[in-house]
């Protein structure tokens, strides 16, 4: 079953009078449960497409379907329940708030969906507990490693069960053991059902997903799934 | 975003930065504090002067020597010359005006001069049997002066209680004999202490009949003459009955002022209000500023939170919410500094009341309300263009604000 399908994807930026074509041409599908790992050089259009699929941008052509659904249509009310329910992001700064203690921040996004409190604290202290946080529920986020702070980041990203997990340069702050440590974890979300996307100009890591897409001056250069297909068409 | 939780989040996004939260509520609270500490003041005046005025008696006509200058310009006015004085044959006529219940003629002279005691005042009085209002005799004494023939004032007098202590020091002094000028009077009575008020005060007054007074100063005129109406719908009656008797023993001449203490009480009022109001919007003033203030304050914290801002619609907050959230943080900042701005302008007239115990420094409701309205009110105008700001931020742009 396919998660995501792309298909004429265009993405312009304007800057002053010149265009900046951060994606051309885009058609990729991705599977339920798929592990894929988005790379290429810096600036080749690896965020923009990582947005686009949040739903926090829009393309300037080409549609998105997010689990059959056209998205690309929606209001911005209906793009920010899809974002709520169906997609996590984990950012590679971590984006923790920094007055909220680490369970308040897990609790985040189901505070924004309305989520009664009582669920709400049932499900921070079962998430606390399967990333190891539990003995730092009440730290504040200076008061936690980069690697805590990552996990209460995906914590946070996943106490909604979404369907696609988002990840851009996650073990871009962290030192490599740690970084390994975030991998693994990301991994093993993947292999309880989630889909898992992670941007990464790190090829070790790369190599490990499932498939690999390589993009370059926002065209997709290669993806692992359709070896001939893409290289033929650019 | 249930309510409680809005509420919740913006109250620890106030407390995350208490030097800016603490600099808005105050600016709010001094706005508040203004206006109801001047609007205190301004309806304490007229709260005072009601008082006072009310305090000389009900359903009272007060007559007046000279035109009032309201009549407009009539011939007879062109060709008078210097109006007539108001004499005591002129308070006796008005005292047997059928409607009038009892009056009182005053002359007032400041007896500086002829008198060992500070700023010491006469005040002679027809009938002699009331005392003024608000006074008391000491030692239990029953009269105040004695009623007897307004022309043959016998030599007696009613001492304030300053002047006792100063010149008796103590000592009873009903009975004993004062010079005053060059008369010697027997002292019947002693007021007690009133403390200091704004007006008259009577502890340094000195009563004596009006005939004696009229004889130590060589001069026949009044002050003025009070009289009461038997009740409140006779006082109109009264007042152009008066004015007639006194036209016709000055010769035809209107050359008197008649007027109801119930138009002068009236005017007061008008007046001291207008000024409570002017003041109420000079104060109000501060609360635009303090207004502006939180829209300052609400625009630096969307700038500094731009990130969360971002961050918070990657996690699916609407972009109604988080205006919500930013709306509630203002409302929250001018409501703290209103109640605390209302508390501090109570405690504020509370002071001025304990300063001038005379003086009735309280608040009135309506500026109360239409502080805490104006400081609640401004403070949400003056959020609601921030809060659109935030909810309306590109997400991936204020994600990259980091
Ligand atoms: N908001 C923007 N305005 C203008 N240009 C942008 C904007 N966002 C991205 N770009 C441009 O689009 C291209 C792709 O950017 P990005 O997706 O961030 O690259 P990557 O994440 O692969 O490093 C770059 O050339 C970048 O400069
Ligand atoms: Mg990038």
């Amino acid at each position: 079953m396919t998660v995501i399908e792309l298909a004429g994807i265009e993405r312009v930026f304007h800057l002053g009078d010149s265009e900046v074509h951060a994606l051309t041409r885009l058609d990729v599908d991705i599977n339920a449960g798929d592990y894929v790992a988005i790379m290429g050089p810096s600036g080749s259009g690896k965020s923009t497409l990582l947005n686009l699929l949040g739903l926090l941008d829009r393309p300037d052509a080409g549609s998105y379907r997010l689990e059959g659904r056209d998205v690309t249509t929606l209001s911005p009310d209906e793009q920010a329940a899809v974002r709520s329910r169906r997609i996590g992001f984990v950012f590679q700064s971590f984006h923790l708030v920094p007055r909220l203690t680490a369970a308040e921040n897990i609790a985040l996004p189901m505070m924004l969906a309305g989520i009664p409190v009582v669920e709400r604290t049932q499900r921070v202290v079962q998430a606390l507990k399967d990333f190891g946080l539990d003995q730092r529920a009440d730290h504040r986020p200076d008061q936690l490693s980069g690697g805590q702070r990552q996990r209460v980041a995906i914590a946070r990203a996943t106490i909604m069960q979404p369907a696609v997990l988002l990840a851009d340069e996650p073990t871009g702050n962290l030192d490599r053991a740690t970084g390994d440590d975030v991998i693994n974890l990301l991994e093993g979300l993947n292999q309880r059902g989630m889909t898992l996307i992670i941007v990464t100009h790190d090829p070790k890591i790369g190599l490990r997903a499932r498939r690999q897409l390589m993009m370059e001056d926002g065209l997709l250069k290669s993806d692992s799934a359709r070896p001939s297909a893409v290289v033929a068409s650019t | 975003m249930r309510n409680a939780d809005i509420l919740r989040f913006a109250r620890d996004a106030t407390t995350a930065y208490p030097l800016r939260t603490s600099l808005s509520v105050l600016a709010m609270a001094i706005g508040v504090a203004a206006v109801v500490v001047l609007t205190a003041l301004g309806d304490g005046a007229r709260r005072y002067v009601i008082e006072q005025f009310s305090s000389l008696g009900s359903n009272l006509v007060i007559v007046l020597p000279g035109r009032s200058a309201t009549g407009g310009f009539s011939p007879a006015n062109a060709i008078t010359t210097t109006p007539r004085d108001l004499t005591v044959d002129d308070a006796a006529a008005l005292s047997r005006l059928p409607l009038v219940r009892r009056g009182r003629a005053a002359g007032r002279r400041h007896v500086r001069d002829q008198c060992q005691w500070p700023a010491a005042r006469n005040t002679g009085r027809r009938h002699g049997l009331d005392l003024p209002r608000n006074s008391q005799l000491q030692d239990g004494a029953r009269a105040f002066l004695p009623e007897a023939d307004w022309n043959r004032g016998s030599p007696v007098a009613v001492i304030g209680a300053k002047i006792q202590e100063e010149i008796f020091a103590g000592r009873p002094a009903v009975g004993e004999l004062i010079r005053l000028g060059d008369r010697r009077l027997r002292i019947v009575g002693v007021l007690k202490s009133t403390g200091q008020g704004l007006g008259m005060n009577t502890d340094e007054v000195v009563f004596v009949p009006v005939a004696i007074a009229q004889g130590m100063f060589n001069s026949n005129t009044l002050f003025r003459v009070l009289i009461e109406a038997k009740s409140r719908d006779q006082i109109e009656q009264v007042k152009r009955d008066a004015a007639a008797v006194l036209k016709e023993r000055h010769g035809g001449e209107e050359d008197i002022t008649v007027i109801t203490q119930d138009a002068v009480l009236a005017t007061f009022d008008r007046l001291l209000r207008a000024l409570t109001a002017a003041v109420a919007g000079i104060a109000a003033i501060s609360l635009a500023v303090a207004g502006i203030l939180v829209m300052n304050v609400m625009l630096v914290a969307v700038t500094q939170r731009t990130g969360e801002i971002g961050l918070l619609k990657a996690l699916g907050a609407r972009g109604s919410t988080i205006r919500n959230a930013f709306m509630a943080e203002a409302a929250m900042l001018s409501l703290v500094g209103a109640l605390t701005g209302y508390g501090l302008g109570l405690f504020g007239a509370f002071v001025l009341r304990q300063a001038y115990p005379v003086f009735p420094a309280y608040p009135p409701n309506w500026a109360v309300v239409a502080a805490l309205v104006t400081s609640l009110s401004t403070g949400l105008l003056f959020g609601i263009m921030p809060a659109r700001r935030a909810a309306q931020l590109d997400p991936v742009q204020a994600l990259m604000k980091h």
